[in-house]
């Protein structure tokens, strides 16, 4: 029996007032692996991965939405949801690292103390297993009082994964997360999420077919807001199916 | 005559430039002015006196004390209205007739002149409200006419920290009011502060509205209760330079100099304050 | 989910209860600006309105202003304010716009950095000071090299008016050229335009809406400015009938309301006339503001990009 979808997308469309960005979209991600959405840019991956966690909410342009998304089986956009436990559950890092004006520390625990928790030593025990977790630890553990914004990118991003990881979210999206990088500060990003794939569900936008290729347990492509073949990550890397995807992860054209 | 491009252009900037230093030289004659007419007249007993002989000799610590209070009593009226104002403006008021509304209604506020401000205050607050000519009555006129100025930089404070901190409060479970309250207000602070402060000023410098509301001619004790009249700087300036005969210049330069020094020492710390955060922000 | 922590959070009902909350009492303060508009006009009208029962609508439409003898007519303070309201702009906004010219365009970065403070503290002169440095420095100037026969004249209060107006035409106008995009400049210059050339014919075009709302801005404030006007104007109620008016006392309807209130007893047809006066300026200066806002608007149209990227 096939293992339940950690996140399931039924006949998904969506679009920006009139222009359809999502056609069609089915799609069923399971959970505890690193799932990679990719393709040419204006594919309409950012979007999805931003439908996720409704950051699509915020959008200053009217939305429309027809099919479903489902978490553990739940629809998130049902009206009953409760919007911010959606976003800690599915927390999200964004392409170019946004720390808050805050010190690391708080940086961290912005999360929990926004549900109320004060505890200091729960607090203190946080901030050193996610740092721990995002591979920062080492290097920021005599200056957590030091301001986030004072890290370079590198570690400002690794910031940013220890902050969603601090809410112990059961997934994590990532939108082109080492895209401002050095070679060095982008491996020990992905070093990261290897580490964490036992328990947190990945969903990576990469930034190049590369990273794509390199990190995917499964990988779907997406092509002018149409999903082209979806599959394990050696499979659709070596022998895809399509002759479009073939094309893109060949370097024929993107 | 024909002028090359090359020289148009010198022959212009040179009056431009003429222009900057018109403007900028009456500013400082007025302000050397009165400082050297007028600090022959500042003494420990100018400064804590009371008036005597028909104001002509003593002290204007009333006025000082007077001005003091409406300037507190305006910011108790304006602030938490105006940042209030401000918070909706930036961050909930979508783009809406009514919205349009509030955008224009303050913006006229703002142009109202403050001679009618007095008499609102007059009809509304010392005879509708029956506050009397009262320390009330001048705070809540001047504070509705600092309204529009504390509003307007506390919404352009606020607009301007990123969107960024915003959805990042979200992508980690928080409320819209929790990233507002949390990170946005933070950060927009020395913004909103520079704005009351500059708000504050006007108040603090204005005469016409508290002809009617609130200023004593002549008054040498200091205010009881927020229902007495009181003397008050820019009023009293005006009465000792227009409606006393005989009146020694020097007390003139004196009081004048007094308000310029209270006036612009506020506007000296807005300018600190916004460039000293400037300097730190970091986005 | 994971609700090992739920216990300690605040209920979800009390957090939206709280959103909620702060939502309608900040929408709250925002409407109150509306509400205040309304309120100052009903309060104007509610003691004002007596006036059009008490005196004749043509000795208000009348040219002389001697209201101890019973002649309200408004023309000359109408009158009065116009003539020194233009005389302000006339002066003003050349004299602002081409300062924010030499601030935005010419001025290098570390001078722009101390003058534009510097600007701000003008706007921060209390009228009063400004008139009574007019009466006591700036008249005598007048009357000695204009050959008036006294020093509070009409153009005195222009003079002053002008000053003060200015920082708010110089930051507007500074604005609306800042936002003429960098494009059409870079062309005029591959042109092989001069800086002024790129000026005169590219920037200030592009930004001639702001320059308009700079200048009705600067406008609204000289017409309502009070306390400098009444001090150095002279403040005899005559009509202008040629330029020579510039060199006569003049009385504006700001200054009329600040001297004769705390005379007049409350109820009385003076009474009522003055907050008569009072509409008349608060609907002047409305339609001025209100064409300025709608300009303005219509200038901004704010693009909303999407988030982040």
């Amino acid at each position: 029996m096939e293992t339940p979808a950690k996140i399931e997308l039924q006949h998904v469309h969506f679009a920006y007032e009139d222009h359809e960005v999502l056609h069609d979209i089915n799609l069923r991600i399971p959970p505890n692996q690193i799932f990679v959405l990719f393709g040419p840019a204006g594919s309409g991956k950012s979007t999805l991965l931003r439908l996720l966690n409704r950051l699509t909410d915020f959008s200053p342009e009217e939305t429309h939405l027809q099919g479903k998304v489902l978490l553990d089986g739940q629809d998130i956009f049902a009206p009953d949801v409760d919007v911010t436990r959606l976003r800690q559950r599915a927390g999200m890092v964004f392409a170019k690292p946004v720390p808050l004006p805050l010190s690391i520390r708080d940086n961290i625990t912005y999360g929990l103390t926004l549900g109320g928790r004060r505890d200091r030593s729960t607090l203190d025990e946080t901030v050193e297993r996610s740092l721990h977790a995002a591979a920062l630890w080492d290097e920021v553990k005599d200056r957590l009082d030091d301001p986030g914004m004072a890290l370079s990118g590198g570690q400002q991003q690794r910031l940013c994964l220890a902050r969603t990881l601090a809410l112990q979210p059961e997934v994590v999206l990532l939108d082109e997360p080492t895209s401002g990088l050095d070679p060095i500060s982008t491996l020990q990003v992905e070093e990261a999420l290897f580490q964490l794939r036992e328990s947190v569900t990945f969903i990576v936008v990469p930034h190049s077919v590369q990273q794509a290729a390199r990190v995917a347990d499964r990988a779907a492509f997406l092509l002018m807001g149409e999903l082209v073949e979806e599959g394990p990550a050696d499979v659709l890397f070596t022998r895809p199916k399509d002759k479009r995807t073939e094309d893109y992860v060949t370097g024929r054209f993107g | 005559m024909h002028l090359t491009p090359r020289a148009t252009q010198r022959i212009v900037f040179g009056a431009l430039t003429a222009a900057m230093v018109l403007v900028i030289i009456p500013l400082i004659f007025v302000i050397g002015y009165i400082v050297v007419q007028g600090a022959g007249a500042i003494s420990w007993e100018f400064l804590s006196g009371m008036p005597r002989n028909g104001m002509r000799e003593g002290g204007i610590l009333p006025a000082i004390v007077g001005t003091l209070f409406l300037t507190l009593g305006t910011a108790i009226f304006s602030v938490p209205i105006g940042i209030g104002g401000g918070i909706y403006l930036a961050e909930y008021a979508a783009d809406t007739p009514l919205t349009r509304a509030i955008r224009l209604s303050i913006i006229n506020l703002a142009g109202v002149p403050s001679v009618v401000y007095g008499l609102f205050g007059l009809g509304l607050f010392v005879l509708f409200l029956q506050f009397g000519t009262s320390i009330l009555a001048g705070s809540l006129t001047l504070g509705i006419l600092t309204l529009p100025v504390i509003i307007s930089t506390s919404e352009e404070a606020i607009r301007s920290v990123p969107q960024s901190f915003r959805v990042v409060n979200a992508a980690v479970g928080g409320t819209k009011w929790q990233g507002i309250r949390r990170i946005v207000l933070p950060q927009a602070l020395p913004g909103i502060i520079t704005g009351v402060i500059l708000g504050l000023e006007r108040a603090a410098g204005e005469t016409a509205p508290i002809l009617f509301t609130v200023a004593a001619f002549f008054l040498p004790r200091l205010p009881h209760s927020i229902f007495d009249q009181t003397m008050a700087l820019p009023y009293h300036l005006f009465v000792i330079s227009t409606q006393v005969p005989s009146m020694p210049v020097q007390i003139q330069y004196g009081t004048a100099l007094v308000l310029i020094v209270f006036v612009l020492s506020m506007n000296l710390t807005a300018t600190l304050i916004r460039r000293h955060y400037r300097r730190r922000r970091q986005w | 989910m994971t609700t090992a922590s739920a216990s300690k959070e605040p209920s979800r009902a009390v957090v939206n209860w709280r959103e909620f909350a702060v939502e309608q009492i900040v929408r709250l303060l925002g409407l109150s600006a509306i509400a205040l508009v309304a309120l100052i006009f009903a309060f104007l009208l509610k003691e004002g309105a007596a006036t059009l029962q008490e005196v004749p609508l043509s000795n208000l439409a009348g040219t002389r202003w001697y209201p101890t003898f019973g002649y309200f007519g408004l023309v000359p303070l109408v009158m009065g304010s116009l003539l020194v309201t233009v005389g302000a702009v006339l002066i003003s906004v050349p004299l602002g716009v081409g300062v924010a010219i030499y601030l935005g365009e010419i001025a290098p970065e570390p001078l722009r950095d101390v003058l534009k403070p510097t600007i701000e503290v003008i706007a921060g002169i209390p009228s009063v000071v400004l008139g009574f440095i007019g009466v006591l420095a700036f008249s005598p100037l007048i009357r000695q090299y204009l050959g008036a026969p006294t020093g509070l004249t009409a153009i005195t209060g222009s003079v002053l008016l002008a000053y003060m107006a200015l920082p708010t035409i110089i930051s507007i106008a500074e604005d609306a050229m800042d936002a003429v995009p960098k494009s059409y400049r870079d062309a005029a210059y591959a042109l092989g335009a001069t800086e002024w050339q790129t000026i005169w014919r590219v920037v200030l075009p592009s930004a001639r809406s702001g320059i308009l709302i700079a200048i009705m801005l600067g406008v609204g404030r000289a017409i309502g400015e009070t306390m400098t006007v009444m001090m150095v104007t002279g403040n005899a109620a005559r009509i202008p009938t040629s330029l020579d008016a510039f060199l006569r006392p003049a009385r504006t309807m700001t200054a009329t309301i600040a001297a004769e209130m705390g005379e007049v007893a409350q109820g009385s047809t003076h009474y009522h006339v003055l907050f008569m006066v009072g509409i008349t300026l608060f609907v002047l200066t409305f339609l001025i503001n209100a064409f300025a806002a709608v300009a303005l608007f219509r200038s901004e149209r704010r693009g909303g990009g999407r988030l982040l990227s």
